[in-house]
């Protein structure tokens, strides 16, 4: 989110523009105070402390690969969709660690989309209409689009698994920023209690905090807190 | 060079859910034993409730010994290989799969232990499905009840009981073999989603009970009850109110002085008097170093692939096949437990399954093992169904659509938006028979980091199996559209790639020609040599195999104690 539009190859456009207001949106949800004043610049002000590199993907992947994640899970009259939660965010760090294995099949797969976009549509894909993008992104998923090693599918199913782990995983890990993705379905939150009450079938009110926001499971944790029941 | 250390009376390879166990009786006869643990110590920082971390990548058992020596599978000897699983839970740490496991500590029933005679019986030898090596246990439930009570009260265990001595309890499981006490906890709570499911089932006439669990329902042992957070499944406890090993019996054993337990230490064969055909040890490996731990008595306790690995990686002049292999018994009769063709359903209201544990649930045995009459039908066995409150949110992101949506876009997101907390995927566990042609051996290609070839799997499920799975699917459909649901989904039989219950591959019985283990669990061709785990099991039955094995192991273990001279002597 800090990252200027001057620095990316490209003007802002509306889709970012709609992305942006949308986490300033949900950063009111979440009760971040915010100074009166117009949606976009609340969110500027928002957003601003939220430094973000690219650590594994080019600038023109991320561009690629934010706006399918932002048609997988969009943003719409259901809330905030995956460009909000920062699943691309999420992929990108994961691509350096846990998701290394993946870092090729991404390189080789969004070059991909670009290239069946400019192919199919006459337009990279990033600056195709919303529309077009679902349009080739149902090509990929059936299996139709050109391309891609060793398929289309392959590639969309590894992309949809990510962007699902990136906006409904726990906030630590750079997705589901502001809690877009557990708020969307109802999760009512991390608990180290859970008493029978709280197992009715309503669910209680939602708590909204990271695992690693308790001292026990933090790096400089409590050794204390961290001990109890355990031995020797 | 190795390092030759000081003989021990008893060495353990494995620390996890039945070397656990088996320390335990062996260090309280004053025995010296030194556990031998591929893994660490981890301890309740280490398991926060952390999805992603647990259950999609696998930690803290991806980035562990058993991770790179994940077994490969084919179907059969001419089929193709089916991808490799990147992740397995089975995991090495002291406690082992016992730290993250769902838990569930059943007993098996009677019929488990005597499906050759018993369907004979009732329903004439040609039941039998044809290719089938199954045979009666070499004793019934009543040998191994005493060892489900005392593993039931060392480890800690929750439940109700159906049958204490021939007395029928309904609120239990009214097809469990008699037993000479309750458990030492009362079951784990329900929900009132699983509450609804058990009226459902009453219903239908079925007898519903809550399942038994090796998790604390209150305190026990000085560690507290369970908190129902919600990531207990593949993940350990925070509270140590999950009963591994790690907190209930290796710690007993050690405060006996007798155990000694050497972290870290990779086994790699298992060595032999070449004169006598005895074990004299183990070979392992630590921080890059080579040791040898010289002992009276070896026990194999790693997981059912690992202890026929080892024997099999093993050769010796006594034993060119591997060791306890002259009879060729090794890796046959293999079982992945039938676990496939699950039932998920959908509801038209929501279910608040986000909190509790795969073990807090509601079970019906009623068409688990011969629990109902098979004259008519073209199967024997039968499955346990099993309905638990158990959901995180990138696993219920990813739920079915059924059919009522597409799988990405507003249409999608709308769906999850409304049914992500409105449905259950219901646990389905199977009898699994053993098979001539399912089987363990060593893949000639997949190799470990240390260059030693992993287990491979050439096995699939056979028609008894699929009628089975088919059968018990339709009871499970039936029994959630009694509770409600307006969609079931059936999902396929599935394969028998590595699974987290895999039985078979060191077979315990009589028959010397037939079986690895003795009755005692030690190996026929090497007196001194026993093999704790499920690898001895010639049944699976319908129920989590753990406290099986756990008992088997106490069995064993007690069994040397008590005959020390004349297994260890020689």
């Amino acid at each position: 989110m800090a990252r200027e539009a001057g620095d990316r190859p490209r003007d802002v456009s509306r889709r970012d523009l709609f992305k942006t207001a949308g986490a300033g949106a949900a950063a009111a949800v979440a009760g971040a105070p915010l100074a009166p004043s117009t949606a976009v610049a609340q969110a500027h002000l928002a957003a601003a402390p939220q430094l973000e590199a690219l650590e594994t993907l080019t600038a023109a992947e991320a561009d690629i690969l934010e706006a399918i994640c932002a048609r997988l899970i969009p943003s719409d009259e259901n809330g905030p969709g995956a460009a909000e939660a920062r699943a691309a965010h999420y992929i990108d760090r994961a691509l350096t660690g846990p998701l290394r294995a993946s870092r090729d099949a991404y390189a080789a797969g969004l070059a991909a989309v670009d290239v069946y976009a400019q192919a199919s549509k006459g337009v990279p894909f990033p600056k195709l209409a919303p529309r077009d993008q679902d349009a080739v992104l149902t090509a990929m998923e059936s299996n139709a689009a050109t391309g891609f090693t060793p398929n289309a599918a392959t590639f969309f199913n590894l992309v949809r698994t990510h962007t699902i782990q990136g906006t409904f995983c726990d906030p630590y890990y750079g997705g589901n920023a502001n809690f877009a993705g557990w708020d969307l379905i109802g999760y009512p939150g991390l608990r180290m209690t859970v008493g029978p009450e709280e197992q009715r079938m309503s669910a209680p009110k939602a708590v909204r905090k990271s695992a690693y926001e308790d001292a026990m499971f933090a790096r400089k944790g409590s050794q204390r807190g961290g001990d109890h029941g355990h031995r020797p | 060079m190795a390092i030759d250390l000081k003989k021990t009376d008893v060495v353990i390879v494995g620390l996890g859910a039945v070397g656990g166990v088996a320390a335990l009786p062996l260090a309280r006869a004053g025995l010296d034993v030194i556990g031998l643990e591929a893994g660490s110590w981890l301890t309740p920082r280490d398991f926060a409730p952390d999805e992603l971390r647990n259950n999609f990548r696998g930690w803290p058992q991806a980035a562990q010994k058993a991770n790179t020596e994940i077994p490969t599978h084919r179907p059969n000897a001419s089929a193709p290989y089916s991808p490799r699983l990147p992740i397995h839970p089975m995991m090495n740490g002291v406690g082992g799969t016992s730290l993250h496991y769902w838990a569930q500590s059943w007993r098996l029933n009677p019929w488990d232990f005597r499906v050759v005679s018993e369907t004979t019986r009732r329903y004439g030898a040609a039941r039998i499905p044809k290719g089938s090596t199954v045979e009666d246990w070499p004793f019934g439930l009543e040998e191994l009840e005493p060892y489900y009570d005392t593993v039931e009260h060392e480890v800690g265990v929750s439940g109700q009981a159906g049958n204490i001595g021939g007395t029928i309890d309904p609120r239990g499981n009214l097809f469990e073999g008699p037993r000479r006490r309750g458990y030492p906890m009362p079951p784990l709570r329900g929900t009132e989603f699983t509450e609804r499911m058990a009226t459902a089932a009453r219903k239908l006439g079925w007898q519903p009970f809550p399942g038994p669990a090796a998790v604390n329902s209150q305190t026990y042992d000085d560690r507290p009850a369970c908190q129902y957070h919600g990531y207990c499944n593949r993940g350990g406890c925070h509270v140590s109110a999950k009963n591994s090993t790690a907190v209930s019996t290796i710690p007993k054993a050690m405060e006996t002085k007798r155990l000694q337990v050497v972290t870290q230490a990779i086994a790699t064969s298992v060595a032999v008097d070449e004169k006598s055909g005895r074990v004299t040890g183990v070979n392992y490996v630590k921080g890059g170093q080579e040791y040898f731990q010289p002992a009276d008595v070896v026990l194999l306790a790693s997981y059912t692939y690992e202890n026929v690995r080892l024997l099999l990686l093993s050769k010796s002049h006594a034993f060119p096949n591997g060791l306890a292999n002259n009879g060729g018994q090794v890796g046959r009769h293999y079982m992945s437990h039938h676990t496939g063709n699950p039932v998920t359903a959908l509801f038209p209201f929501e279910l608040n399954n986000w909190y509790g544990l795969p073990a807090q649930g509601a079970a019906v045995d009623n068409w688990a093992d011969d629990n109902f009459d098979h004259s008519g039908l073209d199967f024997i066995g039968g499955g346990n169904l099993w309905v638990y409150s158990d959901r995180r949110p990138i696993g219920a992101a990813s739920m079915s659509t059924f059919g009522k949506a597409p799988t990405w876009g507003s249409a999608w997101k709308s769906f999850i938006k409304q049914n992500a907390d409105r449905f259950n995927v219901a646990y389905l566990q199977k009898t699994t028979l053993p098979y001539e042609d399912n089987y363990l051996d060593l893949d000639p290609v997949a190799k470990d980091p240390m260059g030693f070839p992993v287990t491979r799997i050439t096995a699939d499920h056979k028609d008894n199996e699929k009628r089975l799975g088919a059968f018990v699917q339709d009871k499970m459909a039936q029994w959630f559209m009694e509770a409600g649901a307006i969609a079931v989904e059936k999902g396929p039989t599935g394969t028998m790639g590595p699974s987290t219950h895999a039985y078979g591959g060191t077979r315990m019985g009589d028959n010397r020609a037939s079986n690895v283990v003795n009755r005692w669990g030690f190996v026929h061709e090497v007196p001194n040599l026993g093999i704790l785990g499920a690898s001895v099991m010639g049944t699976s039955g319908a129920h989590n195999p753990t406290l099986t094995a756990q008992a088997l192991a106490w069995r064993t273990a007690e069994h040397l104690a008590t005959n020390w001279k004349t297994i260890a002597g020689g």
